[in-house]
């Protein structure tokens, strides 16, 4: 394995392929803070593999110095499932969009996050379908008009940390493109967690989607709108640091700082590590105007990740078993000469 | 003992019928392990409902199993049964047809009453007559249920449990039939109920008891003797079925070609075996996912194969559609892995548990694209362990899916096995990178087989992106440029035509100098040949040549084809394989069809054959 004395550069992340997305995209910002994570995390490229199904953001592999996959639409988390338990050693990213990961790819979605396959996902929600040009995805919010839902869609849409808690989830993050700060020190979390990582990463599509996220994204506004959630410190937010969240029964509610006698200490203090996902789940839904929605690292707890189970089993039973060989399996059964 | 005579016999078939519930399975496989033990040739048939336990008593709740055994080379498990075994009037209803004349019928008397007849839709009260039995065979009939009762009398046991062991009475029985000693099925016993000592006990009871019963019966029925097999090449054997002996395949390939074992797979009946077979391997390293659905299955198996893996997937013809996708993906990608399809009656969901060779054309042709994968067919219960080992061999050597057909006859059903030794198996050299060869393209290949260099993550100095999408000859970066692509697509069909150079020629059984060429694949290997040598026997020229590779095709095959004036392909479809033989090797087919979720009898092909001689 390699030791953290190497030091690596982004650069050294980068392969000579050239980044082909819209000018504009919210994935170049993504790409860039992955690849510095990548180096920071100090993890050789040939360590590295990075796995995606189909969609805009899953030609992400193409653009990483390292081992890469484009497989085919939906099975990106099939696919990286297999690389881990085939060689737990590799540090495995997965690439994938609102409509590879939430749609076609929904049941390996799931499942992977049940099992806690040590992998990093990105999950690139611009809530659109961008390399079909432009049809609603199961992220688009109801009512939206796109191509495929000309008078507006009547379906509710997927909430990403909801399937995510559902199905067991050990690590749920979010991150917003154009925040550079949060999304560096999320992805480095999400790294770092061993078990299945899902990153919801809110991607602006310039071409389809334009503005998507603007609400929470607009630079004057933006700390109003979003609470950068760390663990083990208040959750206070606004532009002027002054507003927080407090339990108001068996909800959340806004408070301002200095307002009707609360202070400081009055507000909740975020615990990424506790096993019940209860509040943890209810932050990660908070949705604007009324709350402020959460980035960073919302839930982040200890677990036993499926490629370990594995190799362990596989230990405990080599240790117990006569069957060394091959030709000891072929000795271990019922047989009579002829 | 008894008077009665004792008939010497070359071969024998018997057919054990009950309810699902009633241990047929169980009582078939100790009697044709015990026959092989004692030097008998056996093959087996298990037929069974895909209904655990449909309603007792019913026709459509009746499980079989067929054992041929005898002292010459057997290559099915028999047409019709020299004895039956009914423990109930629904099984009687549902073999009665398969029994010869003059064949023995041993029933369960306490099974036959009103009640138990009309479950079974006769309508009078003699179901012998009514199945126009009673004057072609000779009944044993024996309160099997009252006597089991009477045997464990005193035994801790509740009344179901002591009904349930009186399979082991009709063992016995037939263990007297036959004058086989019950020590061998004392000996499976103890091992299968070594940590049920009760029930151990009680089964050896009853089966005792079963078999004394024989002796003291003063019925004027003859007893058979088999004299061992003088056909068999002297060595260990032991008797396997085909889907543990393709997971036994798989595991030697990956040892051989010194790599880990991956099984990404979903559970279809009738492949589950083989992944239940694999899940027990830990002790060898085996690493089985069993998946969340069909493509996981193999998408999973594509992610380890990525990595370095031996990769396997295991299937049926549902499944097998639904990993299209995904076996185009690994042709693109140029990745190796086996995709093995035990199949069944389709389409669609079918007849699960019934045999069937319809998926070839699936096999074959059923992806998006110029998308040529290898196929290949094992023959026999036995031989399912060479042929996973060869689709293994030839996955790793030449960086290609195979898929390697086998159905639910074979799978199910036992035949002998010679136990082989790791050393003596074939060499795997997977086509990996090596060192020196740093810096390589992921297009980059042998140039004269073809095969791209596998360069596995972990190693310095081979970063590559793979995937999907078209790539670049020369570099391997994408791309859509039209004569890349023409390229690109004659290169993945020459590495799948080459291959022709590295496998077996096709071989001619039977009268070489024949008129009339019988053309089989697969798994209809016993049934065509049984037949050819009947005909042979009787001095008709008739030849077999069955396909085990099928695509490609044996280097030899126009050369055979053109020889014979007349050639026939039989299979169990509607003539699939003489469909692409006639793609390949233009001219003249006939055909002999058979979709009925049954094998083919050796009688019906052998009459077919006399009629076009």
């Amino acid at each position: 394995m390699e030791t953290k004395s190497i030091q690596y550069t982004l650069k050294d992340f980068k392969s000579d392929q050239a980044v082909r997305w819209c000018p504009g995209c919210g994935d170049y910002a993504v790409l860039n803070t992955m690849q510095k994570v990548m180096a920071e995390m100090g993890v050789a490229p040939h360590n590295t593999a990075v796995i995606s199904g189909i969609g805009c953001s899953s030609r992400l592999p193409y653009y990483i110095s390292g081992y890469g996959f484009h497989s085919i639409h939906g099975r990106g988390a099939a696919v990286a499932t297999g690389v881990k338990v085939a060689n737990p050693a590799l540090t495995v990213w997965q690439i994938t969009g609102d409509g590879d990961c939430l749609a076609i790819g929904g049941n390996h979605f799931i499942h992977s996050v049940r099992r806690n396959i040590d992998i990093n996902v990105l999950l690139f929600n611009n809530q659109i379908y961008g390399l079909t040009k432009g049809q609603y995805s199961p992220t688009t919010k109801k009512g939206y008009v796109t191509k495929s839902s000309p008078f507006g869609t009547v379906e509710r849409p997927f909430r990403p940390a909801e399937l995510t808690f559902g199905a067991g989830g050990t690590f749920f993050g979010r991150v917003l493109d154009v925040d550079l700060k949060s999304s560096h020190k999320t992805m480095i979390a999400a790294a770092k967690h061993k078990g299945t990582s899902i990153v919801e990463t809110l991607v602006n599509c310039v071409i389809f989607n334009d503005g998507a996220h603007s609400f929470l994204s607009e630079k004057a506004t933006r700390y109003d709108r979003v609470i950068i959630l760390e663990h083990g410190k208040p959750m206070i937010f606004g532009v002027n640091g002054d507003k927080g969240l407090v339990l108001d029964g068996f909800n959340l509610k806004v408070v301002t700082i200095g307002e009707n006698g609360i202070t400081e200490n009055d507000i909740l203090v975020h615990d990424a590590k506790c096993q019940d996902a209860t509040l943890q789940l209810k932050l990660a839904l908070m949705e604007g105007p009324e709350f402020p929605v959460a980035l960073g690292v919302i839930r982040d707890v200890e677990a036993e990740s499926y490629d370990e189970a594995v190799v362990n089993q596989i230990h405990e039973i080599q240790a117990k078993s006569k069957i060394k060989t091959f030709d000891d399996l072929i000795d271990s059964c019922e047989q009579w000469e002829m | 003992m008894s008077s009665n005579k004792t008939t010497e016999l070359e071969n024998v078939v018997v057919r054990f019928s009950g309810d699902s519930g009633d241990g047929m399975q169980l009582t078939g496989t100790l009697f044709s392990n015990l026959s092989a033990i004692l030097g008998n040739e056996i093959s087996t048939f298990p037929d069974f409902p895909s209904e655990i336990r449909a309603p007792q008593g019913t026709l459509g709740g009746v499980s079989g199993f067929q054992v041929h055994l005898g002292a010459a080379k057997i290559y099915t498990p028999g047409d019709d049964a020299d004895v039956l075994v009914a423990m109930n009037p629904a099984a009687l209803k549902v073999n009665a047809k398969g029994v010869k004349k003059g064949g023995v019928l041993i029933f369960d008397e306490d099974s036959f009453r009103k009640s138990d007849m009309e479950k079974a839709g006769f309508k009078t009260e003699n179901p012998f007559e009514e199945l126009n039995l009673s004057e072609t065979i000779q009944l044993i009939p024996a309160p099997l249920s009252s006597l089991t009762q009477s045997s464990l009398e005193g035994f801790e046991m509740d009344a179901k449990s002591i009904l349930r062991s009186k399979n082991m009475f009709a063992l016995g029985l037939i263990c007297w039939l036959f004058n086989r000693p019950v020590d061998q099925a004392v000996h499976f016993l103890e091992n299968k109920f070594a940590k049920k000592k009760s029930i151990l006990e009680a089964n050896i009871k009853v089966l005792t008891d079963g078999y004394n019963y024989g002796g003291n019966l003063h019925l004027s029925v003859n007893t058979y003797k088999i004299e061992k097999s003088h056909d068999v090449p002297q060595g260990k054997y032991t008797s396997i079925n085909g889907n543990k002996a393709t997971a036994w395949g798989l595991i030697a390939a990956s040892k051989k070609a010194g790599l880990e074992l991956f099984l990404g797979s979903y559970p279809i009946t009738p492949a589950t075996d083989i992944m239940q077979e694999l899940a027990l391997r830990k002790d060898l390293g085996v690493k089985v996912i069993q998946a969340e659905d069909e493509i996981a299955g193999i998408t999973t198996a594509l992610g380890a194969s990525f990595a370095g893996a031996l990769a396997a997937t295991s299937t049926s013809g549902p499944g097998l559609a639904l990993k299209s996708e995904a076996i185009g993906l690994a042709v693109m990608a140029e990745l190796p892995v086996v995709i093995v399809d035990v199949m069944r009656g389709g389409p669609s969901t079918g007849l699960p548990t019934k045999t069937e060779q319809t998926d070839l054309l699936q096999a074959l042709y059923g992806r998006n694209g110029e998308s040529p994968a290898v196929v290949i067919a094992a023959s026999t219960p036995a031989d399912s362990f060479h042929y996973a080992f060869m689709a293994s061999k030839i996955a790793l050597e030449h960086m290609t899916p195979v898929i390697l057909l086998t159905d639910a006859f074979i799978g199910n059903g036992t035949s002998l096995w010679k136990l082989p030794k790791l050393a003596e198996l074939p060499e795997i050299k997977p086509n990996k990178a090596q060192p020196g060869m740093e810096g390589l393209n992921v297009t980059a290949r042998n140039e004269e087989t073809k095969a791209r260099y596998w360069s596995i993550p972990g190693i310095e100095g081979f970063n590559h992106r793979n995937g999907g999408l078209e790539k670049d000859y020369t570099t391997g970066a994408i791309s859509t440029d039209p004569m890349n692509h023409q390229k690109m697509v004659d290169t993945r069909q020459a590495k799948v035509d080459y291959i022709s150079n590295v496998i077996p020629e096709l071989v001619v059984e039977g009268d070489a100098s024949a008129d009339l060429l019988v053309i089989g694949w697969g798994t209809t290997h016993g049934h065509l040949m049984t037949a050819v040598n009947a005909l042979n026997k009787k001095g008709k020229k008739v030849a077999l040549a069955n396909f085990n590779y099928i695509n490609p095709l044996p280097k030899n095959t126009e050369e055979i084809i053109k020889r014979y004036k007349k050639v026939i392909v039989c299979e169990l479809n509607n003539g699939q394989f003489a469909t692409y033989l006639r793609s390949k090797v233009p001219g003249e087919y006939l055909q002999y069809n058979k979709v009925q979720g049954q094998p083919f009898t050796v009688s019906e092909l052998e009459s077919h054959f006399e009629t076009i001689l």
